[in-house]
């Protein structure tokens, strides 16, 4: 076979990518996300204004940081359903550490991490030496559980009056920009590095892809999983901590629920819910639509019910067309 | 042969693009009832998609087909099938939870008086006792679960749904490509009745020695076009690889011998999980050594022990003399053994990721550069790996998925030389791949063996043994239970061996239903 015939094949192959319809399966989550800004620009004129798009960035940012923790387990075809749960753990022994005890807030974030990641470690633990048969499980124990401790260990109080140290990531701001945006771009980008660059971010990809293939390709498929729940437990820590500089006080109900909305950005984002299939970007796509529909509804009055309504069409929408173009890649 | 007499199907001119790749260019092909018709051609020569017309799952583009004299068209599956086409693929299209009368009523199953909404079990018993009865089975098979039931067993149960069904055509997708010596020899018998009742079968097939044994007339297909359409016994299997690949091809088997060195690896007393056997051998440097066997005789359980894909309870495994610690498949990579399994598409690829992604997936450590993988070295890397094995398409961002069976293969390959391993075994290496890119996985062997590569083949291909090993070690009901140097091998000594002859007859069949 010729250089010509070979230039061919990879035009026919590429080909795809470069027609309207290539380039809309590829960045559906995107020209989503555009064609939201301009229709919400036309209809409101407050939604096109630096105060609220600043609003935006510090409203999507807990999701966002849930999200992307979110997107590892998904990669493996798995799920974490313990996300909130676990925010709310890890801010009310935050809470107690550095409130009620009175102690270091610096101990106080340590406290607030290390506990998330120790629950996302519990999830992978669960998962790889127990050998539950679907994470599904593992985290819907873990997230019955976690909830339960945090009313427990605070005999279901709020704490309020955290020092400044730990509201800082959730209330401050960089000239207009709020820092629990920076911090989530700077999470995203790491995670970017991480998951394409890093040889267990690549294995991510393959356990999602193949589990049976990435173990006799030689890959530790137990201790990728553990990473991967560990991270998905630490993001849950670290949007807590958000949460609490932003409402300055922790509850024991926080994040209630939150799980769902996080599955929802990585799936709106182009994720496989079968996993080997999704990006760090997509996601943070998913976690802005979320964020801006949200917006958008609220400045044209309306109601939270309905905007609940609103994101489920998302949700379906997205993933429908997703299906659509598996299906037109199937028939090729 | 009945050529004079009316076609039951006749295609002509079919022709079939996507967007701009032409796969098929104006195919003929012409079945007459009663009749064995084998479609030979290269893995991408066009036979999947014009068995996918045939059966509704494409829309062809241009072309006329031509069903008991009468045009029609074929839009749907539903259409083929109620023109009385039906479809046995290489993977079986079966629930194995279900009951075989469930299976061979599925999504037509009788309601009590017709319409009701409660369904009729057992009239649905009854009548799918006759048809297993009709194929020289048991009768009360009807009741078991299907998934009880071995590989060949379950075909026949989809044979029994399409003669339900009143098939006039029955394609067969390379159907014995999981079956035992056994199975196969049911099989055989069950076409011949079919065809006997006037039921047409194509049949697609890269075995020529079977092709030779059932078929009655045989169309070659090449890059879309028909070659032509021979008789299959007055024709020689040679003139047949000569249309399929457009050129002789030297030897099927370009079997080298090299200089026997020393022992490079040895196993000893290796004992498979739920085996009570101690299995021995060694592999010296220069030779290819084969594994023949029944299917379920152990073969790929020793593989899997070796790599630590599965436990084992106890052995030891040398290379080079020294022994070698092997808990994981980890371990073995290390200890530079490479496994290239037989289901690549379930165990050896990520279907859905990049080939370069694929190639380095072994060896992703060495792609490192502190704590980041070197994305360019990888490219680089994939790219000199597909040049140097010719896979075509050679566009290393293409997903797996997108390979026809024989450059997938070399895909694998590709993955285990980047590992620099020194001990290959391959599992039926070349299982559903066609003849040309067979030839190019034997060179590669040659090349390894000649290189200094420990080469290990696991294959039920007895040909193919016989033709590239210079030792063969066979096995029956887990254990080794000849060692024959090539001047000693031959197919029935072979065969003896595998079945347990000296023992008792009566294990052919046991090892071969026990899948």
């Amino acid at each position: 076979m010729g250089e010509a015939a070979i230039s061919k094949e990879q035009e026919q192959v590429s080909g795809e990518k470069k027609t309207v319809k290539g380039f809309v399966s590829k960045f559906g989550a995107l020209i989503g996300l555009v064609i939201l800004v301009i229709t919400l620009t036309i209809l409101s004129d407050k939604f096109m204004t630096m105060n609220n798009i600043m609003n935006i960035a510090r409203q999507s940012s807990i999701n966002a940081l849930l999200a992307i923790g979110m997107l590892l387990p998904i990669l493996t075809a798995g799920i974490d359903l313990s996300v909130g749960s676990i925010l709310a753990i890890s801010i009310m022994t935050m809470g107690i550490v550095s409130v009620n005890m009175g102690l270091s807030p610096v101990l106080g974030i340590i406290v607030c991490l290390a506990v998330g990641a120790g629950f996302g470690l519990l999830n992978g633990l669960l998962l790889t030496k127990l050998r539950l048969p679907h994470p599904f499980i593992s985290t819907l124990g873990t997230m019955n559980i976690a909830r339960g401790l945090a009313l427990i260990i605070t005999a279901a109080a709020p704490i309020a009056g955290f020092p400044f140290l730990i509201q800082f990531l959730g209330s401050e701001f960089v000239g207009p920009v709020p820092v629990s945006f920076l911090l989530v771009i700077a999470v995203y980008v790491i995670f970017h590095i991480f998951l394409t660059r890093t040889q267990t971010g690549r294995y991510i990809y393959a356990i999602g892809g193949n589990r049976e293939s990435a173990h006799l390709s030689g890959i530790n498929v137990d201790r990728v999983l553990l990473i991967v729940y560990t991270l998905s437990g630490l993001m849950a820590g670290l949007a807590g901590l958000v949460m609490v500089g932003r409402v300055n006080s922790a509850f024991p109900l926080a994040g209630l629920s939150y799980e769902l909305d996080a599955v929802a950005a990585v799936i709106i984002g182009g994720a496989s819910f079968f996993g080997g299939v999704g990006t760090v970007w997509g996601t943070l796509i998913g976690a802005m639509i979320i964020a801006i529909l949200r917006n958008g509804l609220n400045l044209l009055n309306v109601s939270a019910d309905f905007q609940m309504a609103v994101i489920g069409v998302v949700i379906i929408a997205a993933v429908y067309v997703d299906v659509l173009r598996q299906r037109k890649s199937k028939k090729a | 042969m009945r050529h004079e007499e009316k076609s039951l199907l006749s295609m002509k001119g079919i022709k079939k693009s996507f967007s701009n790749n032409h796969v098929l260019k104006g195919i003929d092909l012409d079945v007459v009832p009663g009749e064995v018709h084998v479609l030979l051609g290269e893995n991408g020569a066009g036979k999947s998609t014009l068995i996918k017309i045939l059966t509704g799952a494409y829309e062809k583009d241009e072309g006329e087909i031509y069903w008991e004299g009468q045009l029609v068209n074929i839009n749907n599956p539903v259409d083929s099938m109620k023109l009385g086409i039906a479809t046995i693929y290489q993977e079986l299209n079966v629930i194995p939870q279900l009951k075989v009368y469930e299976n061979i009523f599925l999504g037509r199953e009788l309601k009590k008086g017709g319409k009701s909404s409660l369904l009729n079990q057992k009239e649905m018993k009854e009548q799918a006792k006759r048809y297993l009865q009709m194929l020289g089975q048991n009768p009360n098979l009807a009741d078991r679960d299907l998934g009880e039931l071995g590989i060949g067993q379950q075909q026949l149960v989809e044979i029994a749904k399409a003669l339900t069904l009143d098939a006039k055509l029955i394609i067969m997708d390379e159907p014995t490509a999981s079956l035992s010596g056994a199975e196969v020899e049911q099989l055989y018998k069950t076409v011949e009745g079919l065809t006997k009742k006037g039921i047409a079968i194509v049949f697609i097939s890269h075995r020529l020695d079977e092709i030779k044994r059932m078929g009655d007339r045989i169309t070659i297909l090449r890059d879309g076009f028909k070659i032509e359409t021979l008789p299959v016994k007055t024709t020689s299997t040679d003139k047949w690889i000569e249309l399929m690949v457009g050129r002789a091809l030297d030897e099927k088997y370009p079997k080298q011998s090299f200089v026997l060195g020393n022992e490079g690896f040895r196993v000893e007393d290796l004992k498979v999980k739920d085996s009570n056997h101690l299995l021995s051998f060694n592999v010296r440097y220069g030779e290819i050594v084969g594994i023949a066997g029944l299917v379920g005789a152990g073969r790929t359980e020793l593989a899997r022990a070796i790599f630590a894909a599965d436990p084992k309870d106890k052995g030891k495994i040398f290379i080079n003399g020294n022994e070698v610690t092997i808990k994981t498949p980890r371990d073995a990579i290390q200890a530079g053994i490479a496994f290239i399994t037989e289901d690549r598409k379930n165990e050896g690829l990520l279907l859905d990721q990049p080939l370069d992604f694929n190639i380095a997936l072994a060896n992703m450590k060495s792609f490192r550069s502190g704590r980041l993988i070197n994305l360019k070295k990888i490219k680089d890397t994939a790219k000199n790996y597909i040049n140097e094995l010719k896979v075509r398409p050679g566009n290393i961002e293409l997903n797996a998925r997108k390979l026809s069976g024989g450059n997938q293969q070399k895909v694998v390959i590709a993955k285990w030389l980047c590992t620099k391993a020194k001990v290959f075994i391959f599992d039926e290496p070349t299982r559903g791949i066609d003849v040309g890119a067979k030839v190019e996985v034997y060179r590669l062997m040659n090349q390894l063996v000649e290189n200094g590569a420990i080469v290990l083949m696991i294959s039920s291909d007895l040909p193919e043994i016989l033709g590239m090993c210079d030792r063969v070690l066979v096995m029956s009901e887990g254990k080794i239970t000849a060692n024959l140097n090539r001047n000693e091998a031959t197919q029935e000594r072979i065969m003896k061996a595998a079945t347990g002859a000296e023992e008792a007859s009566g294990n052919l069949l046991k090892t071969a239903t026990g899948g």
